[in-house]
């Protein structure tokens, strides 16, 4: 697919805007993976009470007034951040561009579930009576917000909406920014995915009851994929949005070009509510493989989206040794490792912090992976450190989330 | 021990939800004592706005940055602070301090103002 396509149809990443709990910009971020830096810290929340979260602390008054934060959202607050950053990191003239030109498309595990508790919170204290329901419940809550708020601050009048993808919506976001450039909507996507899912004690507690939330004395190794003593997820806020052009764009104002969209795929496994299905996986694997004309061998790191738990991990190594199995020079890492599940951030996140090694040709590592488990192992995963590498030309992003539903990204380096 | 942004200052939600005043024991307040309750309101709606100055016989619209969400927080912050309804046919008196005081003054007669 990707051979015959025309500049115009070939989509690329000319910024990157994020926010990690290790990190609030892709240089910040970048040194923390490759210094093995965790963000994950001790953190309470309501009614759960003492837990571990990967928390953000990016400036919020940076593009955001006092006011706009008390009538929004976190997701709101992370996305504009994210958005703001990106563009700026683009070199773009943003009062020049026709804001009609420009779509937003924001991936999101959930979304209304912070609002909706802190309203039931607050409502507790007027024995319930709804006359004291907050007439912001509906704005903040409707699906879109995120993107929605992005909008407003942006002043975009293009398209705006969230991809509510599960854990794959990251990915999902990008490949709908892909997708929109590729049929004309937009002459510029912001897409991504954000997360504001800590600030939710309902997310904490289902894990917890689900048996699948990390606990650990040090917080800093609770999260800990494909590692032995593994004990689950350790949920992270944060997020992540690039500037997508068409290649024909990003060349014509000789912009920075971080790589090009070369594959992408989306599948479901139709099998079960929250336990993956590697032969799906797999399938989408290839499927973006085959899309970008590339060869499993070509890859030189795949990003892997295990989360720590401990059937997840062994689902997604079973996926990726069928795919890539003995070929023996692909590199394998994992980002929650070090954040923990930034959920519709995640994919966003973990391709971006890997987009730096087309320059510095390092492969960060996936930490706290002090014994691998058996059914996990991957020959080629990186361990603790990061691993140098004579080339890297192709990028690999795994982004899998509950209901079954699997994404994968493509990027490929861009000669300059 | 990091806590939960959400429940604080930030977003603008108290930490606790407000128990809603009681009238028992109340005293009459005041016009100036009024004109504080709306000042600590407008105070949350608008943070990022000097309303030291504020001209009391000037609709609040053309001095502040005031649209029909926050005209609702008004209402609503009054009904969670002092169990005053305003039905929507009054909202036109919120329209500037003069206006609100004059229009508050009788229904905060006997709110206790602690």
């Amino acid at each position: 697919m990707h051979a015959k396509l025309s500049d115009q149809l070939r989509i690329v990443i000319t910024g990157v805007g994020l926010t990690a709990p290790n990190g609030n910009s892709l240089p910040e971020f970048r040194a923390a993976l490759l210094e093995g830096r965790s963000g994950v810290a001790p953190f309470e929340t309501r009614y759960f009470g003492p837990t571990l979260a990967g928390v953000c602390n990016f400036d919020e008054l940076k593009y955001q007034r006092r006011k706009d934060l008390r009538r929004g959202t976190r997701a709101g607050s992370i996305g504009i951040y994210c958005a703001r950053e990106a563009v700026a990191d683009a070199g773009l003239n943003w009062e020049k561009i026709d804001k009609s030109t420009v779509g937003i498309y924001v991936g999101v595990t959930e979304h209304g579930n912070v609002e909706t508790e802190n309203e039931i919170y607050l409502l507790k204290g007027y024995d319930y009576d709804t006359q004291y329901w907050s007439h912001h419940h509906n704005p903040r809550t409707v699906a879109n917000n995120p993107a929605g708020e992005i909008s407003l601050n942006m002043g975009v009048t293009g398209p705006h909406y969230t991809v509510g993808a599960a854990c794959a919506a990251g990915n999902a976001g990008i490949i709908q920014g892909v997708q929109m450039l590729r049929l004309g909507e937009c002459d510029l996507a912001l897409c991504g995915g954000v997360s504001e899912s800590i600030h939710t004690f309902g997310i904490f507690a289902s894990f917890h009851s689900q048996g699948a939330l990390a606990r650990h004395e040090d917080p800093t190794k609770a999260s800990r994929p494909f590692d032995l003593a593994r004990t689950g997820i350790v949920v992270a806020e944060g997020g992540c949005m690039f500037v997508l052009e068409r290649l024909s764009d990003a060349q014509a104002r000789g912009a920075k070009i971080y790589g090009e969209i070369v594959g992408y795929a989306m599948n479901s496994d139709a099998v079960d509510f929250v336990l993956p299905d590697p032969a799906r996986q797999a399938e989408c694997i290839r499927l973006a493989l085959r899309r970008a004309g590339i060869s499993a061998e070509e890859v030189d790191i795949v990003s892997t989206h295990a989360t720590g738990t401990i059937t997840g991990d062994i689902q997604e190594a079973a996926a990726l040794r069928q795919v890539f199995n003995g070929q023996g020079r692909t590199l394998f890492n994992n980002t929650k490792s070090f954040i923990g599940h930034a959920m519709g951030a995640a994919g966003a996140l973990e391709l971006a912090g890997n987009l730096p090694s087309f320059e510095d040709r390092l492969c960060h590592p996936t930490i706290n992976l002090d014994q691998i488990d058996p059914e996990c192992d991957i020959p080629g995963l990186v361990a603790n450190k990061p691993q140098p590498m004579d080339r890297v030309e192709v990028i690999l992003n795994n982004s899998f989330g509950m209901l079954g539903i699997n994404s994968v990204v493509i990027v490929k380096r861009v000669e300059q | 021990m990091l806590t939960d942004r959400r429940f604080g200052a930030i977003a603008g939600l108290p930490a606790q939800p407000r128990a809603p005043h009681r009238a028992s024991g109340a005293i009459a307040m005041t016009a100036e004592e009024i004109r504080q309750v709306v000042l600590d309101i407008l105070a949350d709606i608008v943070p990022d706005e000097d309303i030291s100055n504020l001209k009391d016989d000037v609709p609040f619209r053309e001095q502040l940055e005031l649209d029909s969400m926050d005209f609702l927080d008004i209402v609503m912050e009054l009904r969670k602070r002092y169990r005053i309804q305003i039905p929507e046919k009054d909202y036109p008196a919120l329209g500037s301090m003069k206006s609100t005081v004059e229009y508050l003054e009788p229904l905060m007669r006997n709110i206790n103002n602690k």
